[in-house]
């Protein structure tokens, strides 16, 4: 039952629409998602790898702003030279943004990486910052405070087939939907294979992991770009949904909810950011009937470090283990034949073969 | 053994080796050479310079002076996973598992060099990449029965019992594919019965071509099944040649029975 669990969940949330026509809800549901789809990005970096980007929201930012101004066109000029680009698909700039956030994560992983910890942290703390400098300041390009507004929705389809424009929540909830359960398969294959055990070992001991040859510029460069694009990804599909953007948009906060995300629900396990997501995504929803926003971040804060020292590993960690404990018999069954097939730590308690 | 020995070519050779961590002279002037094939053991007291040594040759430290030759070609410069890359891997004398991971899992890491999956072909989950996955676990079966762990294959490396842990170690390292293998202090801390098991796969591993370099301080066992002893004191050579000539050597009765050392 537990290798369904995955696909019975997207079942689920795939009918959600059909019965929750309150677009209050469902708008909750499409950016619980897409800091949802932003978390588990982060998780492959801090889950997985062991590193701790504090700057994550750049290449969410990066994102939004590369997809947002590529399918509004601009105008700028750049050392006297004039730069115009005409109007893009969005779907098209989403997939730019994407780009450009896998990039930047290339950028700050060969140049962060020669350096590990905390020194990981600073360098994405400090590249964040620049970035919201830059959008905050290049005027003629971001319209710096004023904010981006009138960013198209996604249109879907192709020249002979008409196009679909998507206003509406629920078809802005498949979107995300499909954009998660992508990322999910996505980053379980990746973890799963012979790419994240050397994550995984570079993150356990990376003297060991050295010694048996695994290079760790390449594998830990590897989960930034993967990282950074799903991030921008994230990021795009936000600027998409929202149709407006400003600077504020880097705010820490924002690396913050991610990161509290990942923690809460498991870093290094893949339902983990899922279960987090959820859980954030949907509190305001439930706590908005008694208290404030600024209460409910206050709330947030504690329930964090309430979970921390009740589940230091997370959420999903804690269920599996009850899950495991109430079968107790499962491991030695397995043990003869092909024993654990998947990795321990890559393994939730979701993933199927 | 010896007379085959000797006609093989040199597979690791250690050249005019210094180092200095700052006044510290760990290694002052070490030169020796392995053969292909051939079980050679590394003494000396405690602080003589034979972990700096391993260091060295597999490029985890970086040499004051001299250079380290495997296969005729130079190390120098090298990364660590570069040199594992080229054949020559080593085993720790403390972080030697994953102590998390499970003992399957642990090798599988180990495996690590003989898989190149294409990045995209993984991402689609492609058959090619699923097949060479299996093919990668039937050889991690291997290696487990080879050293003789494989019933323990699901629990944690770290709560292996600790003689366990050291043949988990040699089975990373052996995963991967080592040319030449650099063991520091394999046995130390196992009970009589364990270090019989672990001769017995040493001999198993040459059986197989492995040339073996090892650190240790259990003198039966090395005088036992080592072709050629090079012994250390205080950073530099003072004796190399077979067990017979260095259980008689005065230098090294000197040096271990604590007689100091004579200035050269």
């Amino acid at each position: 039952m537990n290798r369904y669990f995955p696909l019975v969940a997207l079942v689920f949330f795939a009918a959600v629409p059909l019965w929750l026509q309150d677009q209050y809800y469902l708008h909750t549901l499409v950016v619980a998602g897409i800091f949802m789809l932003a978390a588990m990005s982060l998780n492959l970096l801090l889950g997985y790898t062991g590193q701790l980007s504090l700057g994550h929201v750049a290449f969410f930012g990066i994102g939004a702003y590369v997809s947002a101004l590529t399918s509004l066109g601009f105008d700028v000029t750049v050392f006297g030279r004039q730069i115009s680009v005409e109007p893009w698909p969005p779907f098209l700039g989403l997939l730019l943004g994407m780009a450009t956030a896998g990039l930047c994560g290339y950028l700050i992983g060969k140049l962060a990486f020669r350096v590990r910890g905390a020194y990981f942290v600073i360098v994405t703390i400090s590249f964040a910052e620049v970035v919201r400098l830059v959008a905050l300041n290049w005027v003629d390009l971001t319209n710096g405070p004023l904010a981006l507004p009138g960013i198209p929705p996604l249109t879907l389809g192709f020249e002979w087939t008409g196009y679909v424009t998507l206003w509406g929540k629920a078809e802005n909830y498949y979107v995300v939907l499909v954009f998660i359960a992508l990322a999910y398969l996505l980053m379980k294959r990746l973890v799963q294979s012979p790419y994240g055990r050397a994550m995984i070992a570079l993150r356990e001991n990376e003297t060991l992991a050295v010694s048996v040859g695994v290079s760790v510029t390449k594998y830990l460069v590897l989960a930034a770009v993967v990282s950074g694009a799903v991030a921008g990804l994230a990021g795009g599909l936000y600027a998409h949904y929202i149709q407006i953007i400003d600077p504020m948009i880097f705010m820490f906060l924002n690396t913050v909810t991610m990161v509290i995300i990942v923690i809460t629900g498991g870093k290094g396990t893949l339902a983990g950011p899922v279960v987090g997501g959820l859980i954030f995504g949907l509190a305001p929803v439930f706590l908005r009937n008694y208290v404030g926003p600024e209460v409910q971040w206050i709330l947030y804060g504690c329930l964090m470090i309430l979970i921390v020292f009740i589940l230091p590993q997370g959420i999903v960690p804690e269920i599996e283990r009850w899950f495991n404990r109430a079968k107790p018999d499962r491991r030695n069954d397995a043990a003869g034949q092909e024993g654990s097939s998947v990795l321990a730590l890559a393994r939730s308690g979701r993933a199927n073969h | 053994m010896n007379a085959q020995v000797q006609v093989s070519a040199p597979i690791l050779a250690v050249e005019h080796v210094a180092v200095h961590f700052g006044g510290l002279i760990a290694i002052s002037d070490m030169s020796f050479e392995v053969r292909e094939g051939e079980l050679v053991s590394l003494i000396g007291p405690n602080g003589a310079g034979k972990t700096t040594a391993f260091n060295v040759i597999t490029g985890f430290q970086k040499p004051t002076k001299g250079r380290v030759l495997f296969r005729g070609n130079a190390l120098s410069g090298l990364k660590p996973h570069e040199v594992a890359g080229l054949g020559l891997v080593r085993t720790f004398q403390r972080t030697s598992v994953f102590d998390k991971i499970s003992v399957f899992e642990n090798v599988l890491i180990g495996l690590h060099r003989r898989t190149a999956p294409s990045l995209l072909g993984t991402l689609l989950g492609l058959p090619r990449e699923r097949k060479a996955e299996e093919e990668l676990r039937e050889q991690a079966w291997e290696i487990l029965r080879l050293v003789g762990i494989a019933h323990e294959a699901d629990e944690p490396g770290g709560s292996l019992p600790y003689g366990d842990q050291r043949l988990l170690g040699v089975a990373l390292a052996l995963a991967a594919e080592p040319q030449a293998l650099l063991l520091d202090e394999p046995v130390s801390g196992m009970n009589a019965s364990e270090t019989a098991r672990f001769v017995e796969l040493l001999n198993r591993l040459r059986a197989k071509g492995i040339t073996i370099l090892l650190v240790e301080h259990d003198m039966p066992m090395v005088m036992g099944i080592s072709d050629r002893i090079v012994v250390l004191n205080y950073g530099r050579i003072i004796a190399n040649g077979s067990p017979s000539m260095i259980q008689n050597d005065p230098d090294v009765i000197a040096a271990y029975l604590g007689g100091g050392v004579k200035h050269a």
